[in-house]
C-alpha cells in the first residue's frame, strides 16, 4: 500500500539545488536587463525607470558601427560555412566507410578541438604576414577565420538531418530515370532544409558571438559589437553597456527559439 | 568485355571521387584558416624574437626552454620559472575547481530534468540552453555587474548584516571560478542529461525492492550508470576553462592571469612571439591529451555496452 506512493526517482534535496542552478543562471541576466533602463548612471542602484541608455547606444557611432560590422561578417561567414558544410555533409554521409573518411570528420572537427586563444593567435601570426606582404587589410580576413570556425557548428545539424533521412524516396528517384542533379533539388534538397536552416542559424549566431579571435584578427578601426564591448569594459560601466547587452540578448534569444523550433520539427 | 563487378567498382570508383570533390570547399577553408596557421605557430616557436615583435628567422630552442625555466639575471644559471609555473597552476587549480562545483551543481539539476515528465523536459532543456548560446562575453559582464563591490551582492550582503564593509571578489581568482561556473554549467549539465535520460529505473527500482537507501541507490546504482555522462561533461567543462581568455581578463582585472592571458601577453607588451607560440602549443598538447583520453574512454564503454 504505503510503497505504490514510494517515489522511486526521488532524490532528497536534488529539487532544490536544480531550482537554485535555474535561479542563478538567470539571475546575473536579470539585474543586467533590468540596470540597462536605470535612470541613474549606476548599474546596481535603482533610480527611476528610463530609456536614456537605449537612446545614447543608438546615437553612439561607435556601436552602430560595430553592430553594422558584426552583421556583415556574421551573414557572410555563415553562408560561405553552411554551404561548405552542407557539401561536406552530403560528402560524409550514408556511404560505406571509405580510405579518409575518419580524417576528414577529424578535419571538418578541428576547430572545435583547438583552444580558441591558440587559433587566435596562429591567425594573428600567418594574418600579420599577408597584410604586411599584399597590403590587404579589408574584413576578409575576419571573414576567414569566421567562415572556419563556423563550418563545424554548420555541419552538424545538417549532418544529423540526413542520416535520419528516409533513403527510399531518392531511390524511387532514381528508379523513374530522375538525373542524379533532379533527384537532388527535388528530393534531397526539400527534404533536407530544416537541417540547413538550422545549421545556418547556429553558425550566425556563433560567429556574431566571437570575441577571442575578432579580437586577434581585427585591423585598427575593425571591431565588432563583442570586441568593442570588451574594449569599453577596461573603463568606468556605465547602463550604456547593459543596453547594448539587453538589445544583443535578445536577438541571440530570438535566433536560437527559432533554431530550437526549426530543428525539433520532424519529416 | 565488362563484367558487373567491374562496373560496380567503377561506379563506386566515381562516387568516392565525387564526395572528395564535394568536401573540398570546407577542407580547404579549414586548412587555410586553421590548421596551416597552427602548423606556422609550431616554426615559430623554433625562432628566435623580433626586437619589435614578430620573429627573427634564427633557429633558436630557448621559447621551449622559457616555457617552464628561466635564465637568473646574474648568474645565468637556469632555475624553474617562478612566474610561469605559478600561472600554471592556477589555470589547472581553477579549471579543476570550475569542473568540481560544475558537476556537484550540474548533476542535481540535469537529474531533475530527466526525471521530469516528457513534456516539460524539453522546456527545461530550452530553459539551460538558452544561457549557453547567449554571448559569453555579455554572461561574464552580467557576473562582473552583481560581485563589483558595489554591486548587488554585496549590496544584499552589508543588508543582510553579514560584512559591513564591501566584499573585495572581482579581480581575485574568487572572481574567475565564480565566473567559468557560471558560463560552463550548462557544458555540464547537457551532457549528463543526455546519459541521465537513458536511465533505466527499473534498475533503481531494484535497488530498493533490496532494501537500498536513497544515498546507496545513487552511489551504487545511478552514479555508476551516468559515468559516461560524468566523463563528458568533465571534459567538455575543463577543456575550455584551461584555455578561457575573456572570463579571466574581464573578471581577474589583469592582475590575476590564466594560460590564455600569458599566451596574449607574449604578442602585446612581452614582444616574444616564439614564447607564445610554444606555449599555445603546450597548451593545444594538454586539451588534445585530455580529448584522446576521452575517446578512448568513450570508445571501451561503448564496446562494454553495446
Amino acid at each position: 500500500m504505503a510503497r505504490s506512493n514510494f517515489a522511486i526517482k526521488r532524490q532528497p534535496g536534488f529539487a532544490t539545488i536544480a531550482i537554485f542552478c535555474f535561479a542563478l543562471l538567470y539571475l546575473p541576466i536579470a539585474t543586467l536587463v533590468v540596470f540597462a533602463f536605470n535612470a541613474g548612471r549606476s548599474v546596481a542602484i535603482w533610480e527611476g525607470f528610463s530609456l536614456r541608455w537605449f537612446q545614447q547606444a543608438w546615437n553612439n557611432d561607435l556601436v552602430l558601427e560595430a553592430s553594422i560590422r558584426s552583421v556583415q561578417i556574421a551573414s557572410t561567414a555563415a553562408i560561405i560555412a553552411t554551404v561548405a558544410a552542407t557539401m561536406a555533409a552530403i560528402a560524409t554521409t550514408r556511404t560505406k566507410p571509405y580510405r579518409g573518411l575518419t580524417a576528414k570528420y577529424a578535419f571538418i572537427n578541428q576547430p572545435l578541438m583547438i583552444p580558441e586563444i591558440v587559433t587566435a593567435v596562429a591567425l594573428l601570426i600567418v594574418f600579420s604576414r599577408i597584410k604586411v606582404a599584399t597590403g590587404y587589410s579589408g574584413l576578409g580576413y575576419l571573414i576567414a577565420a569566421h567562415t572556419a570556425f563556423c563550418i563545424p557548428f554548420a555541419y552538424l545539424p545538417i549532418r544529423a538531418r540526413l542520416e535520419s533521412m528516409d533513403l527510399t524516396l531518392e531511390t524511387a528517384a532514381a528508379d523513374l530515370y530522375a538525373t542524379p542533379w533532379k533527384a537532388f533539388t527535388r528530393i534531397t534538397l526539400p527534404l533536407l532544409w530544416p537541417g540547413i536552416i538550422a545549421g545556418l542559424m547556429l553558425a550566425f549566431v556563433i560567429s556574431l558571438d566571437d570575441v577571442v579571435i575578432t579580437e586577434f584578427v581585427k585591423s585598427g578601426g575593425q571591431d565588432t559589437l563583442p570586441t568593442y564591448m570588451l574594449g569599453q569594459l577596461r573603463r568606468v560601466v556605465t547602463p550604456e553597456m547593459n543596453a547594448i547587452s539587453t538589445v544583443f540578448l535578445l536577438i541571440s534569444i530570438l535566433i536560437v527559439t527559432l533554431f530550437f523550433f526549426i530543428s525539433r520539427r520532424r519529416t | 568485355m565488362t563484367t558487373a563487378a567491374e562496373i560496380a567498382a567503377r561506379a563506386e570508383r566515381e562516387d568516392i571521387r565525387k564526395r572528395w570533390l564535394l568536401s573540398t570547399p570546407a577542407l580547404v577553408i579549414i586548412f587555410l584558416a586553421g590548421i596551416g596557421p597552427l602548423l606556422v605557430v609550431v616554426l615559430y616557436s623554433f625562432l628566435t624574437p623580433g626586437p619589435y615583435g614578430d620573429v627573427k628567422w634564427e633557429f633558436s630552442t630557448d621559447a621551449w626552454i622559457g616555457v617552464f625555466l628561466q635564465r637568473d639575471m646574474f648568474d645565468d644559471t637556469l632555475g624553474i620559472a617562478d612566474a610561469h609555473l605559478s600561472i600554471f597552476l592556477r589555470s589547472v587549480r581553477l579549471s579543476f575547481a570550475t569542473t568540481i562545483l560544475t558537476l556537484i551543481f550540474g548533476f542535481p539539476t540535469a537529474y531533475f530534468i530527466a526525471t521530469r515528465p516528457e513534456r516539460t523536459q524539453a522546456l527545461w532543456l530550452f530553459v539551460i540552453t538558452i544561457p549557453f548560446w547567449t554571448n559569453l562575453l555579455i554572461r561574464t559582464f552580467a557576473v562582473q555587474e552583481v560581485i563589483r563591490n558595489e554591486g548587488i551582492l554585496n549590496n544584499a550582503l552589508i543588508w543582510l548584516g553579514i560584512t559591513s564593509t564591501p566584499i573585495q571578489i572581482l579581480y581575485t581568482d574568487w572572481a574567475i571560478g565564480i565566473g567559468m561556473v557560471y558560463v560552463y554549467l550548462p557544458l555540464m549539465v547537457l551532457p549528463l542529461y543526455a546519459s541521465m535520460e537513458k536511465l533505466d529505473f527499473r534498475l533503481v527500482e531494484a535497488g530498493y525492492d533490496l532494501y537500498a537507501t536513497r544515498f546507496q541507490v545513487l552511489r551504487r546504482i545511478i552514479i555508476p550508470l551516468v559515468k559516461p555522462g560524468i566523463i563528458a561533461g568533465s571534459i567538455l567543462v575543463f577543456i575550455p576553462s584551461l584555455g578561457a581568455y575573456v572570463t579571466p581578463r574581464v573578471l581577474g582585472g589583469g592582475r590575476q592571469m590564466m594560460l590564455g592571458n600569458l599566451i596574449e601577453l607574449q604578442f602585446g607588451a612581452g614582444r616574444n612571439w616564439p614564447l607564445g607560440a610554444a606555449l599555445a602549443l603546450t597548451l593545444t598538447v594538454i586539451v588534445t591529451v585530455a580529448l584522446l583520453f576521452y575517446v578512448r574512454y568513450a570508445a571501451q564503454s561503448e564496446q562494454r555496452h553495446g
